[in-house]
């Protein structure tokens, strides 16, 4: 069951990443990345990381995703269509090809070589998650939530309009 | 079929970032640029969400926390720089971005 569940949705994962790369759309290249997220969460519970799995639905496929979506639609970005060809010399592309795909292949090579300790079952339930969280990992969590803020802050100055220019 | 281990979960991890690397140098339009640079995010979650399971902890997922948000913060200043730039120049193509070449 598991080990069928692993197969199904990390293949569907890895169709509908490379389907970001042949996207024209923005729009389908979002849709695609949601697929995969919803992929990504099935192996997050698998590996027995339920919290993190539901707040990846949430937070990032729910909330980050649809931000964007937003502003694909009301901006009119998505209008405009970029096919990924003709767009580069031959020199670039092969240069870019040959990078990733040495990456993907050394990867490969190394992890399915090493010999890394079993899986266990590292129950990530809400009441672990918080209680480690909010003893050990006090100071970054309030750290964090500075770095948010001012992303916000660095959001709404680069979008407003100056006041004397209207 | 395998069960699957610590290894092939890494491997899809790698895999999956370098789609995403591949994303953003083929690709020229700026938000599939970003959403690329998202999918890499997500392959470093699963990497350290493997980590976590092998260890038996719960520390790395309290880490994909952080990568969650600091992806969150990252999508948001780079959607407002993407619609700044289309407003400047009317295009998402970044062949068109060229006012910092000399």
């Amino acid at each position: 069951m598991e080990t069928a569940f692993f197969w199904i949705f990390s293949t569907i994962a890895v169709l509908s990443a490379i389907n970001i790369l042949f996207a024209t759309r923005p729009t389908r290249a979002l849709l695609s990345l949601l697929l995969t997220m919803l992929c990504l969460a099935v192996l997050y519970t698998l590996l027995h990381a339920y919290f993190v799995a539901i707040v990846h639905i949430i937070v990032y496929a729910g909330a980050v995703m649809v931000l964007f979506l937003f502003i694909i639609m009301l901006g009119g970005l998505g209008a405009t269509t970029l096919p990924i060809q003709k767009r580069f010399s031959p020199l670039h592309l092969f240069l870019a090809t040959v990078t990733g795909l040495t990456l993907m292949v050394a990867v490969i090579r190394i992890f399915s070589k090493a010999n890394y300790p079993p899986l266990q079952d590292a129950m990530g339930t809400v009441e672990r998650v918080g209680k480690n969280l909010f003893s050990n990992y006090i100071v970054p969590f309030e750290l964090i939530t500075v770095l948010i803020l001012l992303g916000i802050f660095a959001a709404i100055s680069l979008t407003r309009k100056p006041k004397d220019a209207e | 079929m395998m069960t699957p281990s610590t290894e092939h979960y890494l491997v899809l991890s790698g895999i999956l970032f370098s789609i995403g690397l591949l994303g953003v140098l083929l690709r020229r339009n700026i938000l599939i640029m970003l959403l690329c640079s998202e999918l890499m995010l997500n392959a470093t979650i699963l990497a350290l969400i493997t980590a976590s399971a092998v260890h038996g902890e719960t520390d790395g997922q309290i880490t994909s926390f952080f990568v969650m948000a600091i992806a969150a913060v990252e999508m948001t200043i780079g959607l407002a720089i993407a619609v700044l730039l289309f407003k400047e120049k009317n295009t998402v193509d970044t062949k068109e971005m060229r006012s910092l070449q000399g």
